[in-house]
C-alpha cells in the first residue's frame, strides 16, 4: 500500500465511522475542520467522495502504528467479568493491559487515547456455524458455493471458498461479529470449517484457525414423508439406523486406515478424518431430537471421540441438559430467533433454550444456521440479547458469543474475551450491543488494526441522503 | 361348494331377468316366475320399526309384501329364517364404486391455458362427465361392500373440481347392469380435488378453487342466456345438471363451512362429505343447513409406548383420536341430518368396528341405522326404491344372527334385488363355545373359539397341546399329554348337532382305548378366566360399559386454546408509562381504562368504576403491533399462481383459526395482521385483515366492515425467475408493466359494459373495478425502483393511488416520489441478500423512507418474525437513528394508517379498540415480553395464564398417552406416531 492510499482508507474511515445521529451537514462541517487542520490532506477529499459514489469496497486496516488506549468505557470482558471504569491499552496487535482505571496507575500515553466514557468495550463476536463468504445470494446459484456433492465428504475445506470480499462479510462489523467459523453444508458429512477474522484481503489473511473440525448430519430420526407436492405428515425414519450404521462403517474405515502407518495408497477422504480421530480437531455433530441427541452421545463415547464432540443445533435436548453436561460436551444452541419445533411447546422455547442448557452446567454458543442465514448472523448479538431476557445474568448469555465459542472453536487462547495477551480485537459500542437500539459502534479493532466500519450499504444510505439534502 | 351355489343362483337371475323381447337362443323360454318368501324372522323395516315372527313376500327383485300375516302364494320357495333378523340394506351415499379414472394423456410440464376446446376455460370444471361413461361393474368390490351389509351405492368419477353426475347401483353380483343400474345421473358433484386429466395450473389454491367454482356458476348462468358465442358443454352440462341434488366433497369442517358459503353464493346448497371433526364448530356447521355424508375415518390410538416418539404427535391429534367418535353422536344431537359413508375407510369391512366406536360415545343404533338406510336412500331420491323394507321397494335386505351392531351379530345373508348373496352360511351350527366332559374322573373342557378354527383344552387345570379341524357339522380335535414326556396325542371326533347343547363323539386315547362321551356346552365366563390365568394382556375390548369421556375440548381445540372463549371484559390499567402514539407521547404514570371494548379514558388518578384494576407499575402499556404482511393463518396455500392476475381470489375465504401462529404472535404482542396473498403474479389475491382473536372463528376475526385491499407484485417471483423454462406471460418487468395496462384497460372496458344485455359478470373484473374506482387499496410487493417507478405511474395514468409498497427494499432510492404519489412502505428491518434484487437493499431504508415523508413500517412476511415485531423496530433506532417513539410507530400507527384502520386501532386514544399490551419493560428493549396481550377488551394472552396452560399441556399430553398405551394392551389396533404440520407460507410458497 502506498502511503497516499494508506492517508485515503484512513479518512474514510473517519468518515465512515461517524455517528450516524449527526446530520449530514454537520458531517461535511467537522470534515472541513479536520481537513483545515491538515491542509496536504484536502487534495484527498475529493476523492475521498469520488470512493463514496463509486461505492468502494472497504479497505483491510493496516497494522496498528502506535499503540492504542482506550479510557473509562465499561469493559464487559466476555468471560462473565465487568470493569465499570476500564483502561485498554493496545500494542503489537495484542491487550497489553486491561484494568480498572479508577485503581491502577496510569503511564502518561504514548499513542492514541480514546476517550470512551459512557460507552461499552466487547471483545469480538464470534458466529459459530455460518456459512458466510461461500454464498452471496441465495437465489443466485452461481454464487453459491456451501454445498458439495456426496454423502461423505471429510476431505472437502471450507476455507478456500470463502470470500473475504463478500459483501455480506462487511455488513458484520458494525454490529460487533468480528469472527466467525466458516462452514460447509450439506452431506452425511459435510466437510471442514475454519475460522476466520472479517477483515482481510484474502481468505488466507482472514483465517485464524484452519480446518478446525467436521461437520457431520446425524441422520434424522423423524423426518418428512411423502414427496412433493403430496408431502406427508412427519413421521419415524426407516433409515434412521441404516444411516447411522453407514457412519459407523466410515469410521471404522478411517481409524483402520489411520492404523497403518504406510498404506498402499493414499485416500484423501480417509487422510483428513485422521485430526479428529486423533483428537486435534473437532468432530462437530448437527443433531436435533432428545433421542438423537442422546444417541450421538454414545456413538461419540463408542467411538473415543466425546472430547472433541461438538453438537450443533441441539434442540429438544433442554430435557437432558444434565446429561450433556456431564459428559462434557459443548453446544452450539440452534437459532434463538426460531419458532417452536412443534405446536405444543413453548412459545419461548428458542429463546430459553440456550440458558436451559447453561443452566445445566453445559458449555453454550450460539448458532443461527437455517433459511436465510447469512445475512442474519449481524443479528447474533440480539440472539443473545434475546436470551438475556429469560432469567439469565447479561454477562453469561454475552459469553454465549464471546468465550465460550471461542473455546469450542478452539481460539480461546487469542480471542473471547478481553484479557492481557489476548489478541486486541474488540470495538467499542455507545451502549449494550446486545439491544438494538444501542448496538452502535465507534471504533472496532481486530488483531490491534482499526478497521474500517463502513459499509456499501453504509455508502447507498450516504449517497441516497445526500441526494434529498441537494432537494432541500 | 360355495362358488358353485352362486354360479347357480347367477345362472337362474340372468334367466329371470332377461327382457321379455330379447331373443334367446340359449334355451327354451320357459322363464321361472317363482315367488320367494323369507319367513319367520324378526324384520326391522325401518330404524325403529320391528315385526317379530314376520315374513318378506318377493318377485322379480321387488318386495311383493311383508308383515306378520301375509299371504305367501303356494308356489313361492320358502326360506325359514327362524331365530334371524332382517334389516334393510345398507345404502352407500358416497364413493367411486365402479368408477375407471381415465388417464392422465398431456405431457408433464406448465400449462397454463386449456387443455380441451370446447369445454370450460379450465379443465377441472368437468361437468359434462356422466359417471356411466368410466363405469364396470366391480364384483370384487361388490363382494366386500355386501358383507358390510351395502346393498345399494351411489357412485361418480372421482376426478375434477367440477366432477358431473353420478349413478346408483345395486350391488348384485348375481345380475348384470341392465337391472344392477337403479338411476343414472343421479346427483352433481363437485369437490376440491383438481383433476388428474390436465396439467392446467388453476387452480393452484384452495381459494382458487373457491373462485372458480363461484365463476364457473355465474358463467353458466350467463351461458344459459344465450350470450355465448362459442360452445360451452361444461357449461351447458352445469346447467343441466341444476335440477339434480347436488353434491360437494369438502373434507373437513373448515372446508365444509367453505363449501356451504360458496353455495349460498351461487344459490345452491350442497349435500357436503366430510365434517368428522364437525363437532369442533357444531354451531356453524348446523347453521349451513346442509345434509352431511358422513366419513368415520377415526383415527387409531398413536403407539406412544416410545415416548420419544409420542414427543412428536400433537396434543390436537390426541384429542382428535379421544374425541372424533363422538362426532357421530354430537351431530345427531344436534339434529343435524347425514348419511354415514364408508368412503374414507382403508375397506369397508372396517365399518363395523368404527360404528362400534361411535356407539361407545352414545350413537344408538337406530341413529345408526337410518344414517346407514333412510337417510342416504332420501338424500339420493332413491326413497321409494331403497332404505326402508315396504312393500313395491327393491329387495335389497340383510338377513343377521341377531340384532344389529351388537358385538356377536354375524350377516348370514345379503339379498340384493331379491337374490341371495351368501356371507355367512346360516345353516352351519356355530361351534364356538366351551364344552366340559368327565373322562376316567378327568375334567376336560373344550374352549372352541374363531369359528372353530382355534381351540384350547385342558385335563382338569392343565392346558393340552390342542389342534381342531372341522369338516361340516364334524369336528376333530387332536391334544398332547398331561405329561409333557409322553408323546401320544389323543384324537377327539365328535359331530354337532343343530341345537347344539352338547357334541357327541369318540375319542380315541394315546394308548389306542377308544371311548364315547358327550361333552355339554357351558358357560362362556370360562374362558375369560382361562385367559387371564395364561396372562395375556389382551383383554376382551368389549368391557366398555361406561360412555368415554371425551376430554378437554377448547377454542380452538388445540394446545394452548382456551376453555372459554375469551370475552370482552372491564379493565384499569394503574400507573403504566403509556405509549400514546399521539401527540401527548409517551406518558409515565399513566392510567387506561378499558370499557366495552373501547378505550374509555386515558389519564392519571382514574377511578376503576367496577373494572378489573391491573397495576402496570413499572410496565410499559402499548397499542398492539400490527403486521401489514402476515401469511400465517392461510389454509391451502397462499399464493394461487395458475394466472398472471388472480384478483378473483381472496384469503377471507381461508382463514384458519386454528393456527397456533396466532397464538404465537398473541405472546409477541401482535393483535392486528393483514394476511396477504403471495407474490406468484402481478396482480395477485385479495386480503384478509384480521385481529388475531384465538379461539374465535375465522369470520369473527376478519374486520368488520374491513377496509378493502389486494396484493400486487413485480420483479423476479412475478416473473419466474427461478424457473428453468418459465412459459407464462410475464417473464420481463417489461412484461409486468403491459400485465397491469391490460388489465386496468380490460377493467374501464368492463365497467363500460355494465348494464348492456349480454353483461358477463365477472369476480375479478370486478375486483379490477374497485380498484380503479379508489375503493380497493393496493399492497405492492417490489423490490427496486424502476418497478416502483413504473407502479406509480401505471396507478396515476388509471387515476388511482398505489397504497402501500411492501418489500420495497429500494424504497429509499426513490422515497420523494413515492410521498409525492401518496404511496406509504412497508419493509423488512434488515433482510437482504436472499436474491438479485435485493442487492441493493440496506437497513437504513425504513429511516429513510421516514425521513422524506413516506408512511413507514416494518412488517414479517414471516411467522417467525412477526412474534417479535418490537426488536425489528428497534433496530430502525439502531440504522437511522430514529427516535424510540417514531420507531415504535413502525410497528403500529404506520401500518395502521397503512390499512386504513388506524380510526379504529394504532393508538392509545379514547374512543378506539382497547386492543393493548402490556410489556415488562420498554418495548423496544431486547428483553421486553408482553405480559397481557388484549384484543377489544378480552385478554387473548396472558404471561401467567400462559405457565398454567403449559402445565395443562403436558398433563393431558400424559393422560392421553396413558389412554393409548391402554387402548394398545386391549389389543386395539394403533398407527405409529406421526406429527402434522402446517406449511409455513411466505411469498414464495406455491404448492399444489
Amino acid at each position: 500500500m502506498t502511503k497516499k492510499q494508506f492517508q485515503i482508507s484512513n479518512l474514510k474511515k473517519q468518515i465512515s465511522n461517524f455517528d450516524f445521529r449527526i446530520s449530514k451537514r454537520e458531517r461535511i462541517l467537522r470534515t472541513k475542520i479536520k481537513i483545515s487542520n491538515n491542509m496536504k490532506n484536502i487534495i484527498y477529499l475529493a476523492s475521498l467522495f469520488l470512493g463514496l459514489t463509486a461505492f468502494g469496497q472497504q479497505m483491510p486496516a493496516a497494522e496498528e502504528s502506535q499503540p492504542i488506549r482506550i479510557m473509562n468505557g465499561t469493559a464487559h470482558l466476555g468471560n462473565g467479568e465487568v470493569i465499570e471504569n476500564s483502561v485498554i491499552e493496545i500494542d503489537g496487535g495484542k491487550i497489553t493491559l486491561i484494568a480498572d482505571a479508577t485503581i491502577i496507575k496510569l503511564k502518561a500515553p504514548t499513542g492514541e487515547v480514546i476517550d470512551a466514557s459512557g460507552k461499552h468495550i466487547y471483545p469480538g463476536f464470534i458466529a459459530a456455524n455460518t456459512t458466510l463468504g461461500l454464498v452471496e445470494i441465495d437465489a443466485v446459484g452461481a454464487s453459491d458455493d456451501e454445498d458439495e456433492i456426496g454423502t461423505f465428504n471429510p476431505h472437502i475445506r471450507s476455507i478456500i471458498a470463502y470470500n473475504a470480499e463478500s459483501r455480506v462479510v462487511e455488513t458484520m462489523r458494525p454490529n460487533g461479529v468480528l469472527l466467525a467459523q466458516i462452514t460447509p453444508r450439506g452431506g452425511r458429512i459435510s466437510g471442514q470449517s475454519s475460522v476466520v477474522q472479517m477483515d482481510a484481503w484474502n481468505w488466507e489473511d482472514a483465517a485464524v484457525r484452519m480446518d478446525d473440525g467436521i461437520h457431520v448430519n446425524w441422520p434424522r430420526s423423524f423426518s418428512r414423508s411423502g414427496t412433493w407436492p403430496d408431502l406427508g405428515p412427519i413421521a419415524p425414519s426407516d433409515d434412521y439406523d441404516k444411516e447411522v450404521e453407514e457412519l459407523q462403517v466410515f469410521l471404522n474405515h478411517g481409524k483402520a486406515y489411520k492404523s497403518n502407518d504406510n498404506p498402499e495408497k493414499k485416500d484423501l477422504k480417509m487422510e483428513s478424518l485422521k485430526t479428529v480421530l486423533n483428537g486435534t480437531s473437532k468432530m462437530y455433530v448437527h443433531v436435533s431430537g432428545e433421542k438423537a441427541i442422546l444417541d450421538v452421545l454414545a456413538f461419540a463415547k463408542a467411538n473415543n471421540l466425546t472430547k472433541n464432540l461438538v453438537l450443533v443445533g441441539a434442540q429438544g435436548g433442554e430435557t437432558i441438559a444434565t446429561t450433556i453436561a456431564a459428559a462434557g460436551v459443548p453446544v452450539l444452541a440452534g437459532r434463538v430467533h426460531d419458532l417452536p419445533s412443534r405446536e405444543d411447546e413453548d412459545y419461548d422455547m428458542p429463546y430459553k433454550f440456550p440458558k436451559l442448557l447453561a443452566d445445566a452446567g453445559v458449555m453454550v454458543a450460539l448458532e443461527n444456521s437455517g433459511s436465510m442465514e447469512r445475512h442474519q448472523v449481524r443479528n447474533l448479538p440480539f440472539y443473545a440479547g434475546t436470551v438475556s431476557g429469560f432469567d439469565i445474568d447479561v454477562e453469561k448469555a454475552l459469553m454465549m458469543i464471546t468465550l465460550n465459542p471461542a473455546k469450542i472453536l478452539g481460539i480461546d487462547k487469542d480471542y473471547g474475551s478481553l484479557e492481557k495477551g489476548k489478541s486486541a480485537t474488540l470495538f467499542i459500542s455507545e451502549g449494550n450491543a446486545l439491544d438494538m437500539r444501542t448496538n452502535k459502534l465507534s471504533r472496532a479493532f481486530i488483531d490491534g488494526r482499526d478497521i474500517s466500519l463502513g459499509t456499501r450499504q453504509k455508502d447507498l444510505y450516504e449517497r441516497y441522503m445526500d441526494k434529498y439534502e441537494r432537494q432541500d | 361348494m360355495k362358488k358353485l351355489l352362486f354360479s347357480l343362483l347367477a345362472a337362474t337371475a340372468i334367466t329371470s331377468q332377461a327382457q321379455e323381447y330379447f331373443p334367446n337362443n340359449d334355451d327354451i323360454s320357459a322363464v321361472s316366475k317363482a315367488s320367494r318368501a323369507i319367513t319367520n324372522a324378526t324384520i326391522i323395516t325401518a330404524p325403529g320399526k320391528m315385526m317379530k315372527n314376520a315374513s318378506i313376500l318377493m318377485r322379480d327383485g321387488k318386495i311383493v309384501d311383508i308383515g306378520t300375516n301375509i299371504k305367501i302364494p303356494k308356489d313361492a320357495v320358502i326360506d325359514d329364517a327362524s331365530g334371524t333378523f332382517i334389516y334393510p340394506s345398507f345404502v352407500e351415499a358416497y364413493g367411486d364404486f365402479g368408477m375407471e379414472k381415465p388417464k392422465n394423456t398431456s405431457r408433464g410440464g406448465q400449462q397454463y391455458d386449456e387443455g380441451r376446446k370446447g369445454f370450460y376455460w379450465n379443465d377441472h370444471i368437468r361437468s359434462e362427465q356422466n359417471a356411466i361413461d368410466f363405469y364396470s361393474y366391480d364384483s370384487k368390490t361388490a363382494e366386500k361392500m355386501m358383507a358390510a351389509g351395502y346393498g345399494a351405492v351411489q357412485t361418480h368419477l372421482h376426478d375434477g373440481i367440477a366432477r358431473g353426475t353420478g349413478m346408483l347401483v345395486a350391488l348384485n353380483n348375481n345380475g348384470d347392469d341392465s337391472g344392477r343400474i337403479l338411476k343414472n345421473k343421479s346427483g352433481a358433484y363437485f369437490s376440491f380435488d383438481r383433476s388428474d386429466q390436465t396439467n392446467q395450473s388453476y387452480p393452484t389454491s384452495l381459494m382458487g378453487m373457491l373462485a372458480l367454482l363461484r365463476q364457473s356458476h355465474f358463467d353458466a348462468d350467463w351461458y344459459s342466456k344465450g350470450y355465448s358465442k362459442t360452445k360451452d358443454r361444461s357449461l351447458e352440462a352445469l346447467n343441466a345438471n341444476k335440477s339434480l341434488t347436488q353434491f360437494f366433497e369438502a373434507g373437513d369442517k373448515k372446508n365444509v363451512l367453505r363449501a356451504d358459503k360458496m353455495g349460498d353464493r351461487v344459490g345452491k346448497q350442497f349435500v357436503i362429505i366430510g365434517g368428522a371433526d364437525a363437532y369442533e364448530m357444531m354451531d356453524d356447521i348446523k347453521a349451513t343447513n346442509a345434509q352431511l355424508i358422513l366419513p368415520l375415518d377415526f383415527e387409531d390410538a398413536y403407539d406412544v409406548t416410545n415416548p420419544y416418539q409420542e414427543w412428536y404427535v400433537n396434543l390436537s391429534s390426541m384429542r382428535d383420536w379421544k374425541q372424533a367418535p363422538a362426532n357421530p353422536m354430537l351431530l345427531s344431537k344436534a339434529g343435524i341430518t347425514y348419511a354415514i359413508t364408508t368412503h374414507g375407510l382403508k375397506s369397508p369391512s372396517e365399518l363395523a368396528a368404527k360404528l362400534k366406536r361411535a356407539m361407545e360415545y352414545g350413537l344408538t343404533k337406530e341413529q345408526a341405522l337410518a344414517a346407514l338406510t333412510t337417510i342416504p336412500a332420501k338424500m339420493l331420491g332413491a326413497e321409494s326404491m331403497l332404505g326402508t323394507l315396504e312393500k313395491g321397494k327393491v329387495a335389497n335386505f340383510i338377513v343377521t344372527s341377531g340384532e344389529l351392531f351388537e358385538k356377536d351379530t354375524d350377516i348370514y345373508e345379503n339379498w340384493v334385488q331379491g337374490s341371495k348373496h351368501m356371507i355367512k352360511d346360516r345353516s352351519v351350527i356355530n361351534a364356538d363355545g366351551t364344552y366340559v366332559t368327565q373322562l376316567d374322573g378327568d375334567k376336560y373342557t373344550f374352549d372352541i373359539s374363531g369359528d372353530a378354527k382355534k381351540v384350547t383344552v385342558k385335563q382338569d387345570s392343565t392346558k393340552l397341546g390342542s389342534k381342531i379341524d372341522r369338516n361340516g357339522d364334524w369336528l376333530t380335535i387332536t391334544t398332547s399329554q398331561k405329561d409333557p414326556a409322553d408323546k401320544g396325542y389323543t384324537r377327539w371326533t365328535m359331530m354337532l348337532t343343530p341345537e347344539n347343547t352338547a357334541i357327541t363323539g369318540k375319542v380315541y386315547m394315546a394308548n389306542g382305548s377308544e371311548r364315547n362321551f358327550t361333552a355339554t356346552k357351558t358357560d362362556a365366563e370360562v374362558k375369560k378366566d382361562e385367559d387371564k390365568k395364561d396372562g395375556d394382556d389382551k383383554e376382551e375390548d368389549d368391557e366398555i360399559t361406561a360412555t368415554p369421556e371425551m376430554g378437554s375440548m377448547t377454542y380452538p381445540n388445540v394446545a394452548f386454546g382456551s376453555a372459554q372463549k375469551p370475552k370482552a371484559e372491564n379493565v384499569l390499567y394503574k400507573n403504566a408509562t403509556v405509549w400514546t402514539n399521539e401527540a401527548a407521547g409517551i406518558v409515565e404514570n399513566t392510567d387506561v381504562l378499558v370499557k366495552n371494548g373501547k378505550i374509555l379514558k386515558v389519564g392519571k388518578g382514574l377511578s376503576a368504576g367496577g373494572a378489573r384494576v391491573i397495576d402496570a407499575s413499572g410496565m410499559h402499556l402499548t397499542t398492539g403491533i400490527i403486521d401489514e404482511h402476515s401469511h400465517i393463518a392461510i389454509d391451502g396455500g397462499v399464493n394461487e399462481a395458475g394466472h398472471n392476475s388472480t384478483a378473483e381470489v381472496t384469503i377471507e375465504d381461508v382463514v384458519d383459526h386454528e393456527d397456533i401462529n396466532i397464538y404465537r404472535d398473541l405472546a409477541g404482542g401482535v393483535t392486528t395482521s393483514q394476511l396477504l396473498h403471495g407474490s406468484a403474479n402481478p396482480i395477485g389475491g385479495r386480503s384478509a385483515i384480521i385481529k388475531l382473536k384465538w379461539g374465535y372463528k375465522p369470520d369473527e376475526m376478519i374486520y368488520s366492515d374491513s377496509p378493502k385491499f389486494i396484493k400486487f407484485a413485480l420483479g423476479e417471483n412475478v416473473k419466474q425467475s427461478r424457473y428453468q423454462n418459465g412459459v407464462r406471460f410475464p417473464q420481463t418487468r417489461m412484461g409486468v408493466e403491459q400485465v397491469f395496462e391490460d388489465y386496468f384497460t380490460r377493467g374501464q372496458e368492463y365497467d363500460k359494459s355494465r348494464g348492456t344485455k349480454d353483461f358477463r359478470y365477472d369476480e375479478e373484473m370486478e375486483t379490477i373495478s374497485e380498484i380503479l374506482k379508489g375503493e380497493r387499496y393496493v399492497t405492492c410487493h417490489s423490490y427496486v425502483q424502476s418497478e416502483i417507478n413504473m407502479m406509480m405511474e401505471v396507478a396515476e395514468r388509471y387515476g388511482f393511488v398505489l397504497n402501500t409498497f411492501t418489500h420495497i427494499l429500494e424504497g429509499y432510492k426513490v422515497a420523494d416520489k413515492m410521498a409525492e404519489h401518496g404511496a406509504g412502505g412497508s419493509t423488512f428491518s434488515d433482510w437482504w441478500a436472499y436474491k438479485y434484487e435485493v442487492l441493493d437493499a440496506i437497513p437504513y431504508n425504513g429511516a429513510i423512507m421516514h425521513s422524506q415523508g413516506v408512511v413507514t413500517a416494518f412488517n414479517s412476511d414471516d411467522a417467525e418474525m412477526s412474534r417479535r415485531l418490537n426488536q425489528e423496530a428497534a433496530k430502525a433506532v439502531k440504522y437511522g437513528n430514529l427516535s424510540e417513539e417514531e420507531a415504535w410507530k413502525f410497528v403500529t400507527l404506520n401500518p395502521a394508517k397503512l390499512l386504513h384502520i388506524d380510526n379504529r386501532v394504532g393508538s392509545i386514544k379514547e374512543g378506539k379498540d382497547a386492543d393493548l399490551v402490556l410489556w415488562n419493560a420498554n418495548p423496544l428493549d431486547i428483553t421486553a415480553k408482553p405480559q397481557i396481550t388484549m384484543i377489544e377488551g378480552a385478554v387473548f394472552f396472558d404471561i401467567e395464564k400462559d405457565a398454567r396452560m403449559r402445565a395443562e399441556v403436558k398433563k393431558e399430553r400424559q393422560q392421553l398417552s396413558n389412554e393409548m398405551i391402554m387402548a394398545k394392551n386391549k389389543g386395539l389396533k394403533t398407527q405409529s406416531p406421526k406429527q402434522d404440520t402446517k406449511t409455513l407460507y411466505d411469498c414464495d410458497t406455491i404448492e399444489w
